[in-house]
């Protein structure tokens, strides 16, 4: 393998930590109390929204990809969005990339940081109301660091899911250096022109990473286990 | 047991299905670039009218495809967007050497869903737009069609920073009709059926000649579909629906 290669392969990989990292940012501010509700109410259609929060585990990228290249563009809510600072289209833009991804990688926030909540149970936040805490206060001295396991795996998980992100960018992202073309893309395109240590330096970067996120994910596991026990 | 002999005979069935059907009529892989879609789909109905032969269309980006087969990939004939690329598999002893011939040539078109967009060229130079859909110009010869016309036109580094890719063709005509980009550089076979709106042909000066090859695949040269469906598209049936599409032709290339 030559290692000659091109500079312009960093530009993706920049942007696409970016995206991830503004996408986990939005998805714990979004995803916390939308878990919050999931974990604690008693309503019958909770699990319906459950489900569609989930939806996205089974959908395929391209589904959402199309729904969003529709619902952006001038003709939908985003065009209107877009039209508060003269564009036309949310297509095509940073942004756009954000909206699809927090969609997409919403369950991967919501779940863990859900099951985090329900398996604190009842009693922590009765005993904190017995000694006059208000829940706000409750909420944030006891169940979010009691369920902070559950936040962690919640922000690498949804992190992690956004960095491999593909259909959904391939559909609404139109390929733009420096602003929407990400690493999965930079990829598929690098192998597509048959440009192979470039595809194969970020490849393997990937594998890397991956490795890690699932190790991380593992040995976080294993010290809740070992807390809790 | 009742299960097993159940999936015996079943699979028994299936065999005997198989083997009669392939009995009368061969079939083959094609892939197809993108711009060539709705033609392939129609000249792949009058052959099989005619032969029987049952072909497996493909679309896509012709680099992709040109990827692919060099990794093996089971195509009997590429039918790409540009001689390039056959003419690379042939080099390369992937391909049939005398199987190459262009079967058509084709049409670069600046098109808007909006019948008041495009006067032509002026429409480029006036820039008042805020996207311009064009296909991967390292990936799909209408691509670096549209490059080559921007280029021609002096326009490329002003209108740069408007340009959206699409992956394939098709891709970039899709951006233009969901409105998302307000033109951009489609193939003329696109727009055939009426596609409206308004649409500014570029003039062959502006860009190399997009003479699209095809090739048959060394790995196939046995295959009788294969070889069947080349000759079908050099004839008169095949070149009218060629032509009917918006491609012009290779006068060398007919039977």
């Amino acid at each position: 393998m030559n290692l000659h290669v091109s500079a312009d392969i960093w530009q993706p990989v920049r942007l696409t930590l970016e995206l991830a990292a503004l996408t986990t940012v939005i998805l714990m501010i979004v995803g916390t109390p939308i878990a919050w509700w999931l974990a604690r109410s008693r309503a019958w259609w909770k699990e319906a929204v459950a489900a569609l929060v989930a939806i996205p585990l089974v959908l395929p990228p391209t589904v959402l990809g199309f729904y969003l290249l529709v619902a952006l563009g001038p003709s939908g809510p985003g065009g209107a969005l877009a039209s508060l600072w003269g564009a036309r289209t949310l297509a095509f833009t940073f942004p756009g990339l954000v909206i699809g991804s927090v969609l997409f990688s919403m369950p991967f926030v919501v779940q863990p940081i859900r099951n985090a909540f329900e398996a604190m149970g009842e009693k922590p936040l009765e005993a904190a109301a017995t000694l006059r805490a208000s829940p706000w206060r409750a909420f944030w001295t006891i169940a979010v660091p009691l369920a902070s396991p559950g936040f962690l795996t919640g922000a690498i998980l949804g992190f992690a899911h956004t960095v491999g992100e593909f259909g959904v960018v391939l559909m609404i992202g139109g390929n733009i250096p420096g602003r929407t073309k990400v690493l999965s893309v930079a990829i598929f395109d690098y192998v597509e022109t048959s440009q192979w240590a470039e595809a194969s330096v970020l490849a393997l970067g990937m594998v890397v990473f991956s490795f890690c996120v699932i190790l991380t994910m593992m040995l976080i596991e294993k010290k809740m286990t070992r807390s809790a026990s | 047991m009742r299960l097993m002999r159940f999936v015996a005979a079943a699979l028994c069935a299936a065999a005997t299905l198989l083997t009669s059907a392939s009995a009368f009529a061969a079939s083959a892989n094609i892939a197809v670039a993108a711009n060539f879609t709705e033609p392939a789909k129609e000249i792949a109905a009058l052959f099989k009218a005619k032969t029987g032969h049952e072909l497996v269309l493909s679309f896509g980006a012709s680099g992709q495809f040109y990827t692919q087969i060099k990794e093996n990939a089971p195509f009997a004939i590429l039918l790409s967007a540009d001689d390039e690329r056959p003419k690379k598999l042939v080099d390369e002893g992937l391909g049939v050497a005398d199987s190459r011939f262009t079967y058509a040539i084709g049409k670069l078109v600046l098109w808007s869903k909006d019948p008041n967009t495009i006067k032509g060229e002026e429409t480029l130079k006036a820039n008042a737009f805020n996207k311009l859909s064009i296909a991967n110009p390292a990936a799909a010869p209408y691509g670096a069609a549209a490059v080559e016309t921007l280029k021609a036109l002096k326009l490329y580094d002003t209108i740069q920073p408007k340009i959206v890719q699409g992956n394939t063709i098709s891709q970039a005509f899709q951006f233009v009709d969901t409105g998302n980009a307000e033109l951009g550089f489609v193939a003329l076979s696109q727009l055939m059926p009426n596609a409206g709106g308004s649409r500014w042909l570029v003039p062959q000066s502006l860009y190399s000649e997009i003479r699209q090859d095809a090739v048959l695949l060394k790995a196939s040269a046995g295959n009788e579909a294969a070889t069947a469906f080349l000759t079908f598209l050099r004839s008169p049936e095949a070149r009218a629906v060629i032509e009917k599409f918006g491609y012009a032709l290779d006068p060398k290339s007919g039977t």
